[in-house]
């Protein structure tokens, strides 16, 4: 029993060093790539050839959806390392991802609404890719309730949020190809395997702000680790004063 | 005597069977939806099965070069829509989206009329994967890629 707890304190310990180590470089790296490719997308990059200013959206819209579907893929490799490995920390990481997965979804998903309304004529259209972001979304918040509620009804249940996750991911692909299975709305991708079809004003801006928005996205990932971390010290502490204090 | 089966070598075998199930059951579901879920019909797809006059469909393809024609009251157009194996002629009347051009891709909302035009109540438009800046919009792709080169 005593054994059983230390191996999984162990872990945690040590992981809460490296993060407490890794937030603040990972967060002002973020800030500041994000800072300078934002105001290169805002102020630097050229007007695009048939869409003109709105094309500046991109460095948004892009980085943002990469996070929502590289979040629930995080989350599906969590869940599997939680179901099979029992590691202590997968289950905690993937309910970390959660929050900052769902908001950049939501963030993909009203950037290209505001984008498609000069870019197409229209606000929203039930398109496949469309559709598919959006149920990628509900999919987010259905997980944070799942894992909300095993929280609260203890250890016994966080298999459920995994199993969850885990199925969830077959969502990732479908966004994936949507574009190129079906006739769409949404272009192809612009950018796929060693070969880009963005002029380098575009496409070096673009990998910037990815690579910014997502080491903020880490380092938000770290610090709710952290305080899920804390949370969960904070309650077995006050568990143990209150069994020693009924001891008296 | 057999070796007993780790109970996570156990659990690993488990959660890759349903994943893989899974993984199965999505393709086929994504095979099955493959010409419910397009969100528009090809030109060749409407020749080759042309859905009922009066139904609501959609049609996207390539606006064909020189076929936009304004009619006398203004708000009407008509143009061709392709896929370079079947045309279908358009009409719609009403504001067209600004990417809306010759040679660029468009959906078109609407019914087929009995004469097999096309008649739409609302126009999109749908742009390629290409983002180029406007200076190199009159470039072959060659020209592009060597003031690129130089840039370097």
């Amino acid at each position: 029993m005593l054994a059983g707890s230390m191996h999984g304190f162990a872990n945690p310990a040590r992981f809460l060093k490296l993060a407490r180590l890794l937030t603040v470089p990972l967060l002002a790296s973020g800030v500041l790539l994000v800072a300078a490719s934002l105001g290169w997308g805002l102020f630097g990059a050229p007007p695009e050839r048939l869409q003109g200013d709105s094309v500046r959206i991109l460095f948004v819209h892009v980085p943002a959806a990469w996070l929502g579907m590289g979040g629930w893929t995080a989350i599906a490799i969590a869940s599997l390392a939680e179901l099979v490995w029992r590691h202590p920390l997968a289950g905690i990481a993937a309910r970390a991802i959660a929050l900052p997965g769902a908001f950049f979804a939501l963030l993909c998903l009203l950037t290209g609404s505001l984008w498609g309304r000069p870019a197409w004529g229209t606000w929203w259209v039930w398109d496949g890719r469309l559709t598919s972001m959006l149920v990628l979304f509900f999919l987010y918040c259905a997980y944070m309730a799942l894992a909300d509620a095993a929280t609260r009804d203890g250890q016994a249940n966080s298999r459920i949020p995994s199993i969850f996750g885990l199925v969830g991911a077959v969502n990732i692909p479908i966004i994936h190809y949507s574009v190129l299975w079906w006739n769409s709305l949404h272009q192809p991708p612009s950018i796929s395997m060693g070969k880009s079809e963005m002029a380098p004003e575009f496409l070096w801006g673009l990998l910037a702000s990815t690579l910014g928005f997502s080491l903020i996205f880490g380092a938000v990932v770290l610090m709710r680790m952290r305080a899920i971390l804390a949370d969960q010290q904070a309650e077995a502490r006050l568990r143990r004063r209150a069994m020693e204090g009924g001891d008296d | 005597m057999s070796q007993p089966i780790k109970a996570k070598h156990q659990r690993l075998v488990l959660v890759l069977v349903a994943l893989a199930a899974l993984i199965g059951a999505g393709l086929l579901a994504a095979w099955a939806l493959r010409s419910q879920a397009s969100f528009f019909y090809l030109p060749a797809e409407m020749a080759a099965n042309p859905p009922e006059v009066g139904r609501a469909v959609r049609l996207g393809g390539m606006v064909e070069v020189g076929s936009i024609q304004r009619e006398a009251d203004g708000v009407t157009i008509r143009f061709v829509i392709t896929d370079g194996k079947a045309r279908v002629p358009v009409r719609f009347t009403g504001i067209v989206p600004d990417l809306f051009k010759e040679n660029s891709g468009a959906v078109a909302e609407g019914k087929r009329g009995p004469d097999g035009t096309f008649v739409a109540d609302n126009l999109l438009a749908k742009h390629d994967e290409k983002y180029v800046p406007r200076e190199m919009k009159d470039m072959t792709a060659g020209q592009a890629r060597a003031a690129v080169e130089e840039t370097k």
